[in-house]
């Protein structure tokens, strides 16, 4: 298959929605249907769905599906003992560097569902199998499973009114089946966006029927890859290949929660001990610009000297400014300090800023 | 989308021609094509400008682009209501989304310019 033509289950879809397609890793993906903006509100005030087929899912079973996975995921399998359950994971090469983050879902016994960015598909299936030991069995069921999110404080009174009689929503990062209109479903209490919601897996044949049964609600709007972008990046939820990448390890990049300290004998612990005990050169952080929009590759300064660049950036809409990720000296990593970004002929102030940006999200209500 | 009285240039501006003033704005396809747009950069009232350069940039909340003023003169006139509204490119790009106005210095250039008839014609050929 040549590159950019690669298509979901929802193409045909997103194309009669009047969506402006873009290539995404390979994928001819939908990045904005009505608008940007319109899309990120729906999301933070009512219901948005999102097409994320694109991404991988791969399966794992048999007994030595948890120790072998243990050994190449750099956060604890333990901590989903129970099937069911959800942990959020790097995967690291030898040097502590990130391959791909992951979600590792519990999915039955001795089973495992692991969730992977559409642009790693391949290379993580490759990097996977080939340190897989005999006796585990891995499926490949990307192509056949298409993933529809359902973000937004309302997600979850809409698919109940779809659910069967008596369903019970799945508690935050944890899984539950549920028959949407006839269609079994597999519903993960998980989202990208910082509002409340689920991830719903179905069959590939299943997908648009899904979809069109969300799309009936009022209350439901489709959103594309760019409200996406939006809604995340004010979440500070990083993005593999703007915020992290083979060049860095998971401490670095603000994510050593996700390495707990007292696991060992996993690919990468060596280099992220390492890294722990002298600690990072430099640290991910967030930047609050109040003028111009800082954007991937914008140089970071401190005064005149050029510290660092522009992970992530964009137009936060929710808070009508501009927010960014960025790799500065630890030195210049705290709360406050004053730095500038060279927006293309501005130098403009920017402020390190504690993610999230956006604080009160229908999420957080979960949690507390 | 592209009004008959206006002249068109490759880069997606329009000028409307009123006397010896040019307004300049972006088209109906540059407006669409960025997306919904969050701030305008404008230059400042009695700048000199020469054309192809640039007079500013336009962002919205996926990409930026910069505007080329496709005439040379004084920017006598600056569309400072984008600095709330900057919304008003999208709504009205021929209309309120107006970016300068510019005294020209060599009115002959409009003439290179192509009409909404060509535009449209390059547009086809762009897509």
């Amino acid at each position: 298959m040549t590159e950019g033509t690669r298509q979901t289950p929802l193409y045909e879809e997103h194309v009669a929605l009047g969506a402006r397609m873009v290539d995404f890793a390979g994928w001819q993906m939908p990045v904005q249907y009505a608008g940007i903006i319109e899309e990120h509100n729906a999301v933070r005030s009512d219901v948005g769905i999102f097409d994320v087929s694109h991404m991988g899912e791969f399966r794992f079973f048999g007994t030595g599906a948890k120790p072998a996975l243990q050994r190449i995921i750099t956060n604890d399998l333990d901590k989903i003992d129970e099937v069911g359950s959800a942990l959020y994971t790097m995967m690291c090469d030898d040097d502590g560097g990130i391959i791909d983050d992951l979600i590792v879902y519990h999915s039955g016994d001795a089973e495992y569902l692991i969730v992977a960015n559409a642009s790693n598909r391949e290379t993580d299936w490759d990097w996977i199998t080939s340190h897989l030991p005999d006796g585990v069995e891995a499926v490949d069921e990307s192509d056949r499973t298409a993933l529809i999110a359902v973000q937004g404080p309302h997600a979850l009174s809409v698919v109940r009114e779809l659910a069967e009689e008596g369903w019970v929503a799945p508690q935050r990062f944890e899984l539950a089946e549920a028959t949407l209109g006839g269609i079994g479903v597999l519903a993960a209490r998980t989202g990208y966006t910082g509002e409340d919601g689920v991830e719903l897996f179905c069959h590939e044949a299943q997908a648009v029927a899904v979809w069109r049964m969300l799309l009936s609600f009022p209350e439901v709007t489709p959103c594309g890859l760019g409200a996406r972008d939006t809604l995340r990046l004010e979440m500070g939820y990083p993005l593999y290949g703007s915020d992290m990448d083979r060049g860095v390890d998971p401490v670095s990049a603000g994510l050593g929660w996700v390495v707990p300290k007292a696991k060992t004998g996993f690919i990468g612990a060596e280099a992220i001990a390492r890294v722990r005990e002298a600690g990072p050169e430099n640290k991910l952080v967030g930047l609050t610009v109040s003028e111009g929009v800082p954007r991937h590759g914008y140089t970071v300064l401190h005064g005149s000297d050029a510290v660092g660049k522009v992970a992530s950036g964009t137009f936060s809409p929710t808070l009508g400014h501009g927010i960014a990720t960025a790799y500065v000296p630890v030195a210049l990593a705290a709360e406050g300090t004053e730095l500038t970004i060279e927006v293309r002929r501005k130098v403009v102030p920017a402020v390190v800023t504690r993610p999230p940006f956006v604080k009160d999200t229908s999420l957080s209500a979960t949690r507390s | 989308m592209y009004p008959k009285d206006l002249k068109y240039d490759r880069e997606h501006e329009w000028v409307r021609i009123d006397g010896d003033v040019a307004t300049i704005g972006i088209s109906h396809f540059a407006q669409d094509q960025l997306g919904e747009v969050v701030y305008v950069d404008l230059p400042k009232a009695g700048d000199p400008i020469n054309a192809g350069d640039t007079f500013g940039e336009v962002e919205s909340v996926k990409s930026v682009s910069e505007l080329y003023s496709p005439v040379s003169g004084e920017i006598v006139e600056v569309n400072d209501a984008l600095d709330d509204a900057p919304e008003t490119v999208n709504a009205e790009p021929y209309g309120d989304g107006w970016m300068i106005k510019v005294m020209l210095s060599d009115p002959a250039e409009v003439d290179g310019m192509m009409d909404a008839d060509g535009y449209e014609a390059f547009l086809a050929e762009e897509a």
